[in-house]
């Protein structure tokens, strides 16, 4: 096991790891203080957790902001030496919230909310689906013209390969290498359908660029700088769409990734109480309100944040938290992934 | 109809009886439940385990003389069919060296399925090897898939569940026909009883209420019961009317001669009617003496065990009872018994009670010498007293009071022959006037 992990530690972090949160956030004044590691913004979740210690103001809450990845490999070390305090574990990242539940990381929970959420938002009763937010395409409006906003896969593909090479270097998306929900998207694309092998291989030809994070893919795009950002996270594209009218989101047609946040609480949380107390309002009409106001339940569909263009609700393929996800974490799959995105991003 | 102390119910005998088998059924059942339940999801969901093993296996390639895995998805769909269950896999090379998955504890050669503790539960590995001979890789890959046992284990508590209701609903379905069937094998004996009690105090006729043949015999014995009560009550009623009858006459005969002495003056006379009156009285004494036998008689034969006795026997106490009566008239009898002995079921009091009336009314109103006869013809045992004399003449009634109890006499002998299921017989033969007792004859038997 701890070789495994030290291996899997190595591989997840290509980036630098980070012991400390990118940022730390308090809510609430109550005598009990939970703390949430959250690979989340202290933007959007921070209000969700104030909301909570209003409804519950025997609580406190310390809300940590980490990198998904960075998030992982804190827990997984914390997990492996015993120490995994955390109140509760929030990551976008649920291919590896799900490697954590399957290495008996996470301690159950049930209630009636619990029981409540469909099947694949829940895994054995310790880990929790708790948003529901879409993997999208934003592009910017100001300079590329409706008529070639791509509303599908098969229309990025035509656009990047149309003559003119107008969008040369000009789209963006995450740096699976870097971002645990780029690779959790890029992968469930290549899971999902045959259409993602030429989608990587026309990018690198386009000269596609591959960055870290959400924040930076979606400031590029506002800026100009990038036209078109793929597979970004719906729920940090609509707030910034919100503030800039040039910013806009197309759920693709041929199908729509739904990524369901997923929430654990640590074997060794040290208010497992709280820990109950605050994955039930979550999970409460309250929560998933305040959730929803902060564009992390994102809605499909008619009078919905993004509306679908002529697609059926079918075409939504949510995420399911199940041991599947644990194939993408495979070394040798993952091995075999990256060098395949290496060599198509590779400068050339 | 004897009156056991605390009666227990049949009902509830029944319930207990059924509840017990019901207990120690439903126990073997759930045992077998249970152990079927858990083999049967084990099987299950070990094709699964061994199924994804196998998928792994196939991923399998060498590239370049190095082993290569590219996992299937279908292999981890396949183990997500237990929802709830952790995996664990690990695939190794010919040193054991881990080409991905994580280490696992090494599995048992011999046991390619095997449940271990792993990660704080019990995990059932199958292990699976895939042998590879080629230039530059020459061994076994073994592939090493772990599952936790939730699925497996919820399936057999569900189909042991499933058994236990069905086996639940069969037991109530069971426990109320039950109650149905005790409660219909039980409604004749509440006709019978509806039947008794709306009769009237003095019907005994035989009861004709439909039952079962297994209640017919309690119907039988009652029926045999109230038959004997018949017999006994008409054999009372036939001795009233018969007493009254032969007493009426003696006592207004005595009562005249008892006026007519009052007014005699005459002491010569007066003698003569008090000597009268004597021999009336005397022979009052016997009658009574008679009716009262009479009545006991009826009683033994009725109430009284039957045994086996020897007829020849029953002959020669009654005649030696009658001589001991008649000391003057015995040189008159004679004796005519077989030389076998003559078995017949019989109480024996009665039955010389019979024979000594018989014998009496012979010399009473017959011819001597008076015969008596104990013999076996066919299946009958036969008691045949003969008198000489040319049997009753037409208009000839019994004198009573002037001999010993004439028309009582016969009427205790068919009370007897009744109650022996026997029956009289009177014919004149060739010695003269002859009444037999006839009674079923016993198969040889040692009598006593």
């Amino acid at each position: 096991m701890t070789r495994a992990l030290a291996l899997l530690l190595a591989l997840l972090a290509a980036a630098p790891l980070h012991a400390e949160p990118e940022a730390v956030a308090d809510y609430g004044s109550g005598p009990t203080r939970l703390r949430v590691q959250g690979a989340a913004d202290i933007a959007s979740f921070g209000p969700v957790m104030q909301a909570f210690t209003e409804a519950n103001p025997a609580y406190a809450v310390r809300l940590e902001q980490w990198n998904t990845n960075a998030l992982h490999a804190v827990a997984s070390a914390d997990c492996r030496d015993g120490d995994f305090d955390a109140d509760l574990v929030v990551s976008s990242a649920v291919d590896l919230q799900t490697w954590l539940v399957n290495q008996g990381c996470a301690q159950p929970h049930a209630s009636a909310l619990t029981a409540a959420l469909p099947p694949g938002r829940i895994w054995r009763n310790e880990l929790f689906g708790l948003t529901a937010e879409p993997a999208v395409i934003v592009y910017n409006r100001r300079l590329v013209p409706e008529a070639e906003a791509p509303t599908s896969r098969f229309q990025l593909l035509d656009l990047m390969r149309a003559p003119g090479k107008r969008y040369l270097g000009r789209i963006a998306t995450y740096d699976i290498e870097r971002s645990g929900v780029g690779y959790l998207f890029a992968f469930s694309d290549s899971v999902q359908a045959s259409t993602f092998g030429s989608l990587i291989e026309a990018m690198g030809a386009n000269g596609a660029v591959a960055t870290c994070c959400s924040a930076e893919i979606i400031a590029g795009v506002a800026e100009g700088r990038w036209l078109i950002a793929y597979n970004v996270l719906g729920s940090y594209a609509l707030p910034q769409a919100d503030k800039n009218p040039d910013l806009a989101i197309i759920a693709p047609e041929d199908y729509t990734l739904m990524l369901s946040r997923a929430a654990l609480i640590p074997r060794g949380a040290a208010h497992p109480e709280g820990s109950a107390a605050l994955l039930d309002f979550l999970l409460s009409e309250a929560g998933q309100t305040e959730l929803a106001r902060q564009r992390l339940i994102v809605r499909m569909g008619e009078n919905g944040d993004i509306q679908l263009r002529g697609q059926s609700a079918a075409s939504i393929r949510p995420i399911e938290l199940s041991p599947v996800l644990l194939l993408g974490l495979d070394r040798q799959r993952r091995e075999r992934f990256l060098t395949a995105w290496r060599a198509a991003f590779a400068p050339r | 109809m004897t009156a056991a102390a605390p009666a227990p119910s049949l009902t509830r005998r029944l319930g207990l009886a059924l509840a017990a088998m019901l207990l120690a059924g439903g126990a073997i059942v759930a045992g077998l439940a249970f152990a079927y339940g858990r083999q049967a999801a084990g099987r299950t969901y070990d094709q699964l385990l061994i199924g994804a093993a196998n998928q792994m296996a196939e991923s399998v390639s060498l590239v370049d003389g190095r082993a290569v895995v590219d996992l299937p998805i279908s292999a981890f769909q396949l183990l997500a069919l237990a929802p709830d269950d952790r995996i664990f896999y690990a695939i190794t090379g010919p040193e054991g060296q881990l080409i991905t998955g994580e280490p696992l504890p090494p599995p048992s050669p011999d046991r390619p399925l095997e449940t271990q503790p792993h990660s704080g539960e019990p995990v059932r590995f199958v292990t699976v090897n895939r042998v590879f001979s080629e230039r530059g890789f020459s061994g076994a890959v073994t592939v090493t898939v772990g599952q936790t046992s939730r699925a497996r284990d919820a399936l057999a508590t569900e189909i042991t569940r499933n058994a236990l209701i069905v086996m639940g609903i069969a037991g109530l379905l069971m426990a109320l026909l039950a109650v149905i069937v005790a409660r219909s094998a039980l409604g004749p004996l509440g006709r019978i009883e509806a039947a008794l009690a709306a009769r009237a105090p003095q019907d005994v006729s035989p009861l004709t209420v439909p039952v079962p043949r297994e209640i017919g015999r309690l119907v039988a014995s009652l029926n045999g019961f109230m038959a004997r009560l018949d017999r006994v009550l008409s054999a009372n009623r036939r001795l009233t009317a018969d007493a009254s009858h032969q007493l009426r006459t003696p006592i207004a005969a005595l009562r005249a001669q008892a006026e007519l002495a009052a007014d005699e003056t005459d002491p010569e006379r007066l003698r003569a009617i008090v000597g009268r009156i004597h021999a009336r009285s005397r022979d009052l004494s016997r009658l009574a003496e008679q009716m009262l036998s009479h009545a006991m008689v009826i009683h033994r034969a009725d109430a009284g065990a039957l045994g086996p006795l020897d007829l020849r026997q029953v002959a020669m106490t009654a005649a030696e009872e009658v001589g001991h009566v008649l000391p003057d008239r015995a040189a008159e009898l004679r004796l005519d018994l077989a030389e076998d002995p003559v078995p017949a079921r019989g109480e024996a009091l009665s039955l010389v009670e019979a024979c000594k009336n018989l014998i009496l009314n012979g010399l009473a109103h017959g011819a001597s010498p008076v015969t008596i006869r104990a013999a076996q013809e066919g299946d009958m045992a036969l008691l045949t007293i003969t008198d000489a004399g040319p049997g009753p003449q037409p208009g000839q009634k019994a004198k009573p009071g002037a001999t010993h109890g004439a028309g009582l006499g016969l009427t205790i002998v068919e009370a007897v022959a009744d109650a022996h299921q026997g029956h009289i017989e009177k014919r004149m033969t060739a010695k003269g006037y002859a009444v037999s007792l006839i009674l079923p004859a016993l198969p040889e038997e040692p009598s006593p």
